[in-house]
């Protein structure tokens, strides 16, 4: 049940994208993402489809593994979708009722639906690839100059690495706690809305206990091994470019390219 | 007679993926009614998962569990009622806890069997009493207890169930010796006066020992040995190989053994070790003086 979430998630694979230096991989989420928004025809959208699946293919993650994690937004997908699909304005095609649907209804919906489904699979393509704590490395290092005006460069990292970090072990620890409750009769699937939320108190005030605790223990930790933040600290690996990261992103100026290109040529 | 069994079974985590794992190969198992067993292993060898399926938590990929004869995996089998009957007491159970009281911690389960709300006390003082706490700690919230007596609440809130098998995952961890005593006693005298059975999931042999009728050691999701302690210590140079080892008295007594002592070395408490022992000396005492006599 629980493990079925598989977004942000990394997955062990040995492919050239696992490899690839994580600031690559951060450019390149941003720059996808940047790119599913930019196109106004469908033929970007081919273009888009084609990237991420051949980056699929080189990943080594297998399809299923990642169609998984799409189930998690299928309630978001649907809401977003049905509220664009009534709610806009335009030339009327289909009417019962009150209920209306528009020819730029449909057309929004359908760009909205491609949007988001693929907003998701390239994000989690990166985490799929990527080590939370190489993640985190990336990050800290793109952030870098915002350093010069005070931004806590290095607190931020270090939350999101601990946050990445702490997801696994809530989940397994939710589904303890589940099994636990349900061994002792609990029922978390059955019953109407209100029922079904007050049946996630004996499963949500445990995992609230057991995550305070955790950071409590951490944070003791990192003080008894003397952290005090960023400052001075340097990395056991720290980040280089290679070879296969400049080849890596002269594919996204080509990608850039591309789009610009089907942007302005073909209307 | 209620009995388990356990037919083939087979689990697989995660199958089809990088973390796939065959937690569980060809599981073949029998538990009698009122049997006090002892399941140990090294630390992924499969007990938890393979408890889990007792009480139908994890459903098996193949094979199945009959228990008191019918097919827990049968599409209409009552799974509600069967982890009524089956309580699983989970490592560091007091992680569980959630409630304002203990008692309406205790009281969670019986609620949820729906019973009468007299049943419903009467069952949680008398969890509360069988796990040794007193009535005067009703009214606390659980939070503020100290950790072997929240994990008592913890325990009495799966005994209140009235469970017919109690599966206990290292009931003890993280005990002080006292604390780890006084549980062990009570799951003792639960087994005795209550005829229910137990299945103790523990890292110590000389816990096992003590009190378990049956052995069952696990290693890499499949059953090592299975059969009374001291069967199972005989072989404690396998057991080492697969990270564990046997009781202290155990080596003990081989090694006595070993020095010319003849002691069977094949007692697995201190009690049974001593009494040997002083068999042993008293033989050598005698003989001694009947050489000297004559």
């Amino acid at each position: 049940m629980i493990r079925d979430i598989t977004i942000g998630q990394y997955y062990p694979a040995d492919s050239i994208l696992h490899r690839l230096d994580p600031r690559v991989k951060l450019a390149g989420t941003i720059i996808y993402i940047i790119s599913l928004f930019m196109f106004h025809n469908y033929y970007g959208y081919i273009l888009a489809v084609i990237f991420l699946f051949s980056m699929i293919q080189i990943s080594k993650v297998p399809m299923k593994f990642i169609v998984k994690g799409l189930k998690a937004i299928i309630p978001l997908l649907l809401f977003a979708v049905i509220f664009n699909l009534f709610l806009t304005p335009g030339t009327l095609v289909f009417q019962l009722g009150f209920i209306k649907i528009t020819e730029e209804g449909i057309k929004t919906t359908v760009f909205m639906g491609i949007r988001l489904v693929f907003l998701i699979l390239g994000s989690s393509l990166m985490t799929f690839t990527t080590t939370p704590n190489h993640l985190t490395d990336g990050l800290e290092r793109l952030m870098g100059p915002l350093r010069k005006i005070k931004v806590p460069v290095h607190e931020i990292s270090m939350m999101m690495s601990i946050a990445l970090r702490f997801i696994p072990i809530l989940m397994e620890e939710t589904d303890k706690i589940m099994k636990a409750q349900m061994a002792r009769g609990a029922d978390f699937e059955s019953g109407g809305l209100i029922k079904r939320a007050r049946s996630l108190i004996p499963l949500l005030v445990p995992l609230f206990v057991s995550a305070f605790r955790r950071a409590n223990d951490l944070a003791m930790a990192m003080e008894a091994r003397c952290y005090r933040g960023g400052e001075g600290r340097t990395k056991m690996k720290p980040l280089k470019y290679r070879t296969r990261d400049m080849l890596a992103y002269l594919v996204l100026i080509i990608y850039v390219a591309a789009i610009f290109l089907l942007n302005s040529y073909i209307a | 007679m209620s009995s388990i069994i356990v037919d083939q079974l087979n689990y697989v985590y995660s199958p089809g993926t990088a973390y796939e794992k065959h937690a569980l190969k060809d599981i073949n198992l029998v538990i009698n009614d009122g049997e006090y067993i002892g399941l140990i292993g090294h630390t992924g060898s499969g007990k938890s998962t393979l408890i889990q399926h007792l009480n139908g938590l994890i459903k098996a990929t193949a094979g199945t569990i009959y228990y008191n004869g019918e097919d827990i995996y049968d599409k209409n089998y009552n799974m509600k009622g069967l982890r009524s009957k089956v309580g699983l007491v989970f490592q560091y159970p007091e992680h569980q806890l959630f409630e304002t009281t203990v008692y309406k911690d205790v009281s969670f389960g019986p609620k949820n069997l729906g019973l009468e709300q007299l049943e419903i006390d009467l069952r949680t003082y008398e969890a509360v009493k069988m796990v040794g706490l007193g009535d005067d700690i009703l009214d606390a919230s659980p939070f503020e207890l100290s950790g072997g007596q929240k994990r008592r609440v913890a325990i009495a809130g799966v005994l209140a169930m009235k469970p017919e098998v109690l599966i206990l995952d290292e009931p003890t961890a993280g005990l002080d010796p006292k604390g780890r005593d006084e549980i062990l006693e009570q799951i003792a005298k639960l087994h005795r006066d209550s005829k229910i059975t137990i299945i103790l999931v523990s890292h110590s042999m000389e816990d096992v020992a003590k009190y378990a009728d049956r052995l069952i050691v696990m290693n890499k999701g499949g059953i090592v040995y299975n059969g009374m302690p001291h069967e199972v210590f005989v072989h404690y140079k396998e057991l080492e190989k697969i990270g564990l080892a046997a009781p202290q008295v155990t080596y003990v007594m081989n090694e006595l053994n070993n020095m010319g002592f003849s002691v069977n070395p094949s007692v697995t408490t201190v009690e049974e070790a001593t009494e040997e022992v002083v068999r042993a000396l008293s033989q050598t005492y005698t003989s001694r003086r009947k050489i000297k006599n004559d």
